[in-house]
């Protein structure tokens, strides 16, 4: 009797949870097809032809490649993209190595400053980023560093300061054992050791991070980088070069194309990121515990 | 039970640990005897009794501060005094010629590094538009005076028989320089600190009879005791001149009137005192008061929301991703993180236009009766011609470019959550969502409670949604234009502070600074506010 009851609960709840499962797959598939859908909606718009602006179409009415020929053959968006490229890779080396010093130091060397620098940069942080770019636009203006020079001011805008986004790879080497460093202190190592013999070989995931991290932020940036540039064309990075053709003056013309230009930045950006994903997860689940 | 007595514990430490003893504590047993709505008020009142705790910390902090500042100031003069009483005829010349101890104690590289600093010092100070210059040009926050002291201006010139122009002094450069210059006093006078203390202490191991460090010794150091310098040198120096610099110059900026037409080059900015942050008293039609007002509170609101609506959406994402029993984890997972990879001026420009009166989703919507009647009542032609429609959608878009990072981060502490606090509930017959909101929520917010408030704040400057979303429009009509710039209904401080800076013409960037402060003023104190409720972003170390 006993028996019998636990089994048809059991069934019952079984079958609450095929019930609840399927209610589950259905918002999720419902929730990627929302999520996915502006991809799906900017590829086919780039395929249109005889379209330039907005048509209210989702599909297009005839297929093409003219966005694309066009892109490549009437505008500068090949030297936007190239200029994007080459800030990505900069600006990934010189954060890298910024980041990674002073996360480093931060975390697991001990010296007088140290806390009177953490709290400085958290007060700084505070500021707006902008409000830097004021004097720094007139700066680099005088030194040659803005308009078709801008991805080189540009580079030095990202790197410069980017010490202070040390939290989540100071994270990262806060949860590495401390012992190792003394154990390997007792072995004669110098520190200079510990970090590049020890310690650099067990942080791989968050080098990944912080290099993705810095290939990505011209790509995705804005605000500073519209600043530097003051619309010279052959300084522009993509977000720039592209914002422009959306204005209300240029949609009609340029929107099926800006469509087409999306497509070719969206590619090998989202190939990197993917291809990367776990490390992004790992930093970013890392950063979230730590707080 | 189990759960009960642990979710209870965890809601004691959320609510308890950080707080004063403004009132009075129950024990926890004490605390299990209540019932849930005495619970509750139990904790609101705490929460509130423990606000003027957290005011009276804060000052006795900032006085704790000065007092500590005051000692350690009189300490150093003692010590100065005490260093040249008692110490021989190298250490009393140390106090003119730099390095003269560590040369005269044998090391060579570090005295005559200092000895170098001090006639680079002394020589750009007196040479001509040398530091005296830039500093006597700046008529320092003399109100009314202007920065620099000669204006450019045009005189006929008989050779090219036209006017020409003469240039005068660069408000700009006067106050760089200038600015420069205080810092470089500042170092020399810290530089010249550490040679006379150096000094001392290489006469003291002396006396003592032990060996002074050699110049390889300080190299050696570098890689070792002092590697924190070799590592920081670099990301401290591009600190140093790329935000604290800039900051300091915005702020003196804030008491200035550098705008456009005073660019510094063709007219000479003056110094105004006060009078900027005056102009936030203006409560008047298209006064900065209102203006900021306005944008402050859709600020605060849309901060508010776009937060708290993107944790629970995203947790809740998160819990149907993990669910046991759901496959294809990985394809929903990655979906989603799309939105992540694609560059957001991408996706959020073409999102915008998807709304738009001709984008297909706006030219949908805006064919039903209903929202029709809407915006034909109110002359509106697109979605985001209306305020209160266009402040709705940038909040449910930013969700959709918002679930996918709380998403990863939720997935993390999911994992980490002890599964036998569900196996237990179960057993006691906790429904799914009693097991949410007694085991999941608390642990979520316990764990990511400091990142949620970061992310508070981090939104209250969240540039790109806004600006490519609605560029901050519409146009707020009561308010037309302040700082020189037309408000928008979906502004935000920084869409605001960028616009005023950038557009128009006018670019007044005094009002930009005074804004900029205040965002500073706002995060800050926000800030204290977080740091001092949330208990697990004190105690580093814990960690480690």
């Amino acid at each position: 009797m006993k028996n019998k009851t636990i089994k048809k609960s059991s069934l019952g709840a079984r079958a609450s949870r095929r019930i609840s499962n399927t209610i589950i797959y259905i918002i999720l598939t419902v929730i990627t097809l929302v999520w996915l859908f502006p991809f799906f909606g900017i590829v086919m718009e780039s395929f249109k032809v005889n379209v330039t602006g907005m048509d209210g179409e989702l599909f297009p009415g005839q297929w093409g490649f003219g966005n694309y020929t066009r892109l490549f053959n009437e505008t500068d968006f090949l030297k936007w993209f190239l200029n994007t490229a080459l800030m990505g890779v900069a600006t990934a080396f010189f954060q890298t190595l910024f980041v990674l010093s002073m996360s480093y130091a931060l975390s697991r060397l001990r010296f007088k400053a140290r806390k009177p620098l953490m709290n400085l940069m958290l007060i700084l942080g505070m500021f707006p980023g902008f409000l830097t770019m004021i004097l720094i636009y007139k700066v680099f203006s005088e030194a040659g560093l803005t308009m078709q020079m801008a991805p080189v001011g540009l580079v030095i805008v990202y790197c410069a300061s980017s010490g202070m986004g040390y939290y989540i790879s100071k994270g990262f080497f806060d949860t590495i054992p401390k012992t190792l460093d003394e154990a390997a202190r007792v072995d004669g190592a110098t520190r200079m050791q510990v970090f590049y013999k020890i310690i650099m070989p067990l942080s791989g995931s968050i080098i990944i991070y912080t290099i993705l991290m810095g290939f990505m932020a011209p790509w995705g940036d804005f605000m500073l980088a519209s600043y530097i540039i003051h619309e010279n064309s052959q300084g522009m990075s993509v977000a720039v070069g592209m914002y422009e053709w959306l204005s209300k003056t240029m949609v009609n013309s340029n929107y099926t194309m800006f469509c087409a230009a999306g497509v070719v930045v969206a590619i090998p950006v989202t190939a990197v990121f993917l291809g990367l994903q776990k490390y992004y997860v790992e930093g970013v689940t890392g950063g979230a515990v730590k707080g | 039970m189990s759960c009960v007595a642990a979710n209870s514990a965890v809601l004691i430490i959320l609510k308890g640990r950080s707080n004063q003893e403004a009132m009075k504590k129950l024990t926890d047993l004490e605390y299990l005897k209540l019932n849930k709505f005495q619970a509750l008020l139990y904790n609101l009142k705490r929460f509130f009794c423990a606000i003027p705790g957290w005011f009276l910390n804060l000052f006795l902090a900032i006085g704790r501060f000065f007092v500590r500042c005051g000692v350690a100031v009189k300490d150093e003069f003692v010590d100065i005094g005490t260093t040249f009483i008692k110490g021989n005829w190298a250490v009393k010349t140390s106090f003119l010629v730099f390095g003269f101890g560590n040369l005269f104690y044998g090391q060579i590289a570090r005295g005559l590094l200092f000895l170098l600093f001090e006639i680079v010092f002394f020589g750009y100070m007196f040479v001509p538009s040398g530091g005296i210059y830039w500093l006597s040009k700046g008529h320092w926050f003399q109100n009314g005076a202007t920065v620099g002291s000669v204006q450019g201006s045009f005189q006929y010139d008989a050779i090219y028989d036209t006017d020409i122009w003469i240039p005068g002094d660069d408000s700009v450069k006067v106050m760089l320089y200038g600015l420069l210059t205080i810092i470089f006093i500042i170092a020399f006078v810290y530089t010249w600190r550490l040679q006379v203390k150096q000094c001392r202490i290489c006469m003291d191991i002396t006396a003592q009879g032990r060996r002074i460090k050699s110049g390889k010794d300080d190299l050696k150091s570098l890689v070792d005791d002092q590697f924190h310098k070799t590592l920081l040198a670099l990301p401290v120096i591009g600190i140093l001149l790329f935000t604290v610099l800039p900051i300091i110059y915005m702020i003196l900026v804030a008491f200035t009137s550098y705008d456009a037409a005073h660019d510094g080059y063709s007219n000479l900015f003056s110094w105004v005192g006060l009078q900027n942050f005056n102009e936030l008293t203006d409560f008047g039609n298209g006064g900065l008061g209102l203006a900021f007002g306005e944008i402050l509170s859709w600020t605060l609101m849309w901060s508010l929301f776009a937060t708290f609506t993107n944790y629970f959406l995203g947790m809740f994402v998160a819990i149907m991703i993990n669910k046991k029993g759901i496959k294809f984890k990985k394809f929903w997972r990655t979906a989603l993180v799309m939105t992540i990879a694609i560059p957001q001026f991408v996706s959020l420009l073409y999102v915008s236009k998807l709304f738009d009166s001709s984008g297909i989703i706006g030219e949908t919507l805006g064919a039903i009766p209903f929202i029709k009647n809407y915006l034909n009542a109110n002359h509106y032609i697109s979605l985001w011609d209306s305020p209160a429609v266009a402040r709705t959608l940038v909040i449910v878009l930013n969700i959709w470019v918002g679930i996918p990072y709380v998403m990863l981060q939720a997935t993390g502490i999911l994992m980490n959550i002890p599964a036998d606090l569900y196996e237990s509930s179960r057993v006691d017959g906790a429904s799914p969502f009693q097991q949410y909101v007694k085991i999941t929520l608390p642990y979520m917010l316990f764990v990511t409670g400091p990142a949620l408030l970061t992310s508070f704040v981090a939104n209250l400057n969240n540039f790109n949604v806004i600006y490519l979303l609605s560029s901050g429009n519409p146009i707020n009509t009561q308010i037309g234009s302040a700082g020189g710039v037309s408000v928008g209904h979906t502004d935000l401080l920084i869409t605001w502070l960028y616009k005023i800076a950038l557009g128009s013409g006018e670019s007044k960037y005094y009002t930009a600074s005074v804004i900029g402060i205040l965002i500073f003023l706002v995060c800050a104190v926000l800030s204290l506010i977080i740091y001092n409720v949330i208990p697990s972003t004190k105690n580093e170390e814990d960690y480690q």
